[in-house]
């Protein structure tokens, strides 16, 4: 996501990565000093209670609310989902920044007005709409509820502006010159895709898949109807911390946030690791 | 490239102090004032109430502020700091969680209705007509039949549902074991266990399941508000106690209301609105939305309570919700794992 | 780029195009309009009679106001560390910007928590000590503000970052050289190059904003007239089995969701090939 730019040479459009970036200067020393408190403040210092909280219960207390099986079933379950919902997204949110971008037919406005929108809608709202459309009583005659198929759509649902959003000011921002470069050599559209446009988007991509994930790990409003929250099925990770709250045991409930929390910080920079890869090879 | 600190926190500046005028935006309210903060369903009813008490000497000319949402996270709120001078929970122990913050007095359910201040039963809602004839507990089980409740482990007020299904075996003379075998093959049937009550009557009324247990009260306010769905009231089952308290730092003008919401005109707000009265004497001619509006509250054959089937709630909540083996979880989980 | 869609053959961009627009259809123009079907069923009574309740009024202009102050404390800092991360070297950016993204990925049940752990008026970390000069943070504005701000934090960074990679330093550099001090070099070069990813985030922050629930519900005690947002407003009327108040205060909500992101698709170009003065 970020560093992918210091790391050897960038892709023939983007032949103007910064080559050194600086040091700190005091200025900005100083704005990262800012920067860090308000993190801090924000952020971290309230996940630090959370961990806090955790240790309350000691690494017994720990170790027994997060290897509890339906607890471990919940958190694997919203991993996986989160994983799936991802890589849907990335494709599609490609596809879609592609066509907003690159293609015009009528009413394409309409459709990037729409695209924020699951984000807008308070997750109750998000949760009955998807109900009623894909529920036992939906028009369309699919009934996901109650079922592993519903936390997947609701994920989706709500997952799906990240890389759209993320993709399209970099491909807006795109020199024409190489690809138009390349078309006039010969070279088809894929290749032309493949060599040049996707490395170079590549760490937008992975910015919004980052989103993406954190956000399905996250999320727990709009699939809460849908799925029915069925032990081992389709319970998520959210629900079983709401259980350890509703008994008055927080350090519970911390503990399997806190893991929560690991896996997402690893799975962020896991994609930030390949995504480093794939644009140093292309 | 140097980032242009000084803007950078003057606009942060800005922005925080944006932020704390909307927060110091304190209600400075001569008068006095009522802060309540209860669980979401008798919202209309305490309204109604606080309109009929406005009309009294004690009550005329008091503000109110209200709080309502799910009855768990009401209480938590509470612990937390928000100003509260009445709650009116729906469970017992959230109102315990208040009694161990040390935030209502440990005599609170000395008063003459135990502390409590509405009350329901639990009911099988089903589809217009009943068509898959449910009437009584044995008829959950017939093969087929899928049933929707809400989740006892992330919701406080669900619990009383587990706690009929349980207690109506033991009532008819069965054992533990026979009571066990009994929710064990309940929650095989179930086909969804929504976070709350009102979610699980969502999930019903969008078309999943054939019978959703239910609170008699949140039938009731549905079927005032044009859904769709019948309740039948089985012959065993469970009477709901919601509690109401008055906090030790409460303004004193909150024991009139607690009064007030006890007496007869109180109670007959609730019935109104779908709770069975706590107190006796209340008359009410028809309540909308009641199986049989004339007849809204008829009398069950036999009423398992707390007090009576379960010795108390902090003995139930250990036995069947939060303690180790707890039962009702074992069997929650226990059903997840075999399907 | 007219070049580019000339070559393509119109069998491929129709496919494409069938495969965007049935994805986006399914998966967000029906259900949205479905929010604003039952808003509207019956006409605009719905939502003429949430706009004469006095508590509703109140939650909407609550909500905006936590909302833009919210997303004005994200933009300014979302681009002040995605300068940072972007243009400077130092110990623990790799860390730093992992940890941009992990906001996202906490479940509302757990942000509220976490701040009241840490802000809460009676035993929290900072809490009582905040009080006592007078701040009230949770169960009051400025705590909702700091839950919404939490919720929303990546998006700004996360559009930002990607594109200051792609433009790269040389203008900057450049204007540098020629002696143009930092801000101006700021104002005049590095945001007008970014302000499409700045809208973008602006944007997204704002809808993620206005649709915040969970969070905000715990710490904000849902106090109606005082605290309770309109997400909350939309739960209440939801639990209280008022569907057309419900529908009709989220319809108003993404209204204004979508005029915002009306307002920067009208204005910006249909493509860009470059970047733009």
């Amino acid at each position: 996501m970020t560093a992918a730019a210091l790391d050897g040479a960038g892709p023939a459009t983007s032949a103007r990565r910064p080559r050194h970036p600086g040091g700190l200067t005091p200025a900005s020393g100083l704005g990262l000093g800012v920067a860090l408190v308000w993190f801090s403040l924000l952020v971290l210092l309230p996940l630090a209670a959370v961990a806090a909280t955790t240790a309350e219960g000691g690494w017994g207390g720990f170790w027994r609310a997060v290897t509890n099986e339906q607890t471990a079933a919940a958190i694997r379950l919203t991993v996986t989902q989160a994983l799936l919902v991802t890589a849907v997204d990335v494709v599609m949110g490609t596809l879609v920044a592609w066509v907003l971008v690159r293609d015009s037919f009528p009413g394409k406005r309409l459709l990037e007005l729409l695209i924020d929108i699951p984000f807008a809608l308070p997750t109750i709202v998000a949760g009955l709409v998807l109900l009623s459309l894909y529920g036992p009583d939906g028009p369309l005659g699919v009934d996901v509820t109650n079922r592993r198929p519903a936390v997947f759509l609701a994920l989706l649902f709500v997952t799906t502006p990240f890389v759209v959003r993320t993709v399209q000011p970099v491909l807006a921002e795109l020199d024409p010159e190489a690809e138009e470069a390349a078309a006039s050599l010969g070279a088809g559209r894929l290749t032309i895709f493949r060599r040049i446009v996707l490395p170079a988007i590549t760490p937008a991509i992975a910015a919004g898949a980052a989103l993406a994930f954190a956000r399905g790990m996250g999320e727990y409003g709009s699939l809460v109807l849908l799925s029915g929250n069925l032990p081992f099925r389709t319970e998520v990770a959210s629900v079983r911390i709401l259980a350890s709250i509703e008994s008055d045991d927080l350090p519970a409930a911390a503990s399997v946030a806190t893991v929560l929390l690991v896996v997402s910080l690893a799975v962020i920079a896991a994609i930030d690791l390949l995504q480093r890869r794939m644009v140093r090879r292309g | 490239m140097e980032i242009p600190v000084r803007r950078m926190r003057g606009l942060v500046a800005a922005a925080l102090l944006v932020a704390a005028a909307c927060g110091s935006g304190a209600s400075g309210d001569e008068g006095r004032t009522l802060n309540i903060v209860g669980f979401a369903v008798p919202e209309a009813a305490n309204r109604a109430i606080a309109e009929e008490w406005a009309k009294t000497p004690e009550g005329e000319g008091v503000r109110f502020e209200t709080s309502y949402g799910a009855s768990g996270d009401q209480s938590r709120a509470v612990v937390n700091g928000l100003e509260a001078d009445y709650v009116h929970f729906s469970v017992t122990s959230d109102v315990l969680r208040l009694v161990d913050a040390g935030l209502v007095a440990e005599d609170w359910d000395d008063g003459p209705t135990k502390g409590v201040v509405s009350s329901s039963i639990v009911v099988f809602a089903v589809r217009p007509g009943n068509p898959e004839g449910i009437e009584d507990w044995d008829d959950l089980l017939r093969p087929g039949i899928e049933i929707v409740t809400p989740n006892p482990a992330s919701s406080g007020a669900a619990r009383w549902n587990a706690l009929a299904a349980w207690g109506q075996v033991i009532a008819s003379g069965g054992t533990e074991a026979e009571a066990e075998e009994y929710v064990r093959a309940l929650f095989d049937h179930v086909v969804s266990l929504p976070g709350s009550g009102r979610d699980a009557t969502t999930a019903f009324l969008n078309g999943t399941g054939d019978v959703l247990l239910a609170y008699e009260n949140e039938a009731i306010l549905a079927r005032q508000n044009g859904e769709e769905l019948d309740y039948v009231i089985p012959d065993t089952t469970m009477l709901i106690e919601n509690p109401g308290a008055v906090l030790i730092d409460a303004d004193p003008i909150a024991e009139d209301w607690l009064e007030f919401v006890l007496s007869e005109e109180g109670q007959r707000q609730f019935a109104l609105h779908g709770f069975r009265p706590v107190v006796d004497g209340v008359e009410v001619e028809r309540v909308e939305g009641a199986a049989d509006p004339t007849d809204p509250y008829p009398e069950v054959e036999r009423l398992l309570t707390v007090e009576d089937d379960f010795g108390s709630w902090e003995e139930l909540s250990e036995k069947f919700f939060d303690g180790e083996d707890a039962v009702i979880a074992r069997i929650i989980a226990e059903s997840g794992k075999a399907g | 780029m007219a070049d580019r869609s000339r070559r393509r053959p119109p069998l491929g961009r129709w496919a494409l195009r069938l495969v965007v627009v049935a994805y986006l259809g399914l998966l967000v123009a029906w259900p949205v309009g479905l929010v604003a079907r039952n808003a509207l069923d019956g006409g605009l009574a719905n939502i003429r009679d949430i706009l004469e309740e006095p508590d509703t009024v109140h939650a909407l202009r609550l909500t905006a106001g936590v909302a833009l102050t919210s997303v004005a404390i994200n933009t300014v800092f979302g681009v002040g560390i995605s300068l940072l991360l972007v243009r400077h070297r130092f110990p623990g950016r790799r860390l730093l910007s992992a940890l941009v993204d992990l906001p996202l990925s906490v479940s509302p049940v757990v942000v509220g928590l976490a701040l009241v752990l840490v802000y809460g008026g009676r035993d929290g970390w900072l809490g009582p000590t905040l009080e006592d000069l007078g701040l009230q943070v949770i169960f009051a504005p400025p705590g909702m503000v700091m839950a919404t701000t939490f919720v929303a934090l990546p998006l700004v960074v996360r559009e930002v970052v990607p594109v200051l990679e792609e433009i790269g330093t040389e203008q900057e550099e450049a204007a540098h050289s020629l002696g143009a001090g930092a801000w101006a070099t700021f104002r005049r070069i590095t945001l007008p190059s970014i302000r499409w990813a700045v809208v973008y985030g602006v944007a997204l922050s704002l809808a993620r904003a206005l649709g915040e629930f969970g969070a905000v519900k715990i710490v904000s005690g849902n106090v109606a007239g005082r605290t309770r947002t309109a997400t909350l407003v939309v739960e209440e009327k939801y639990l209280n089995f008022d569907q057309g108040g419900a529908y009709a205060t989220a319809f108003l909500l993404t209204l204004v969701a979508v005029a915002c992101i009306a307002v920067v698709t009208l204005v910006r170009p249909d493509q860009s090939g470059g970047r733009s003065p």
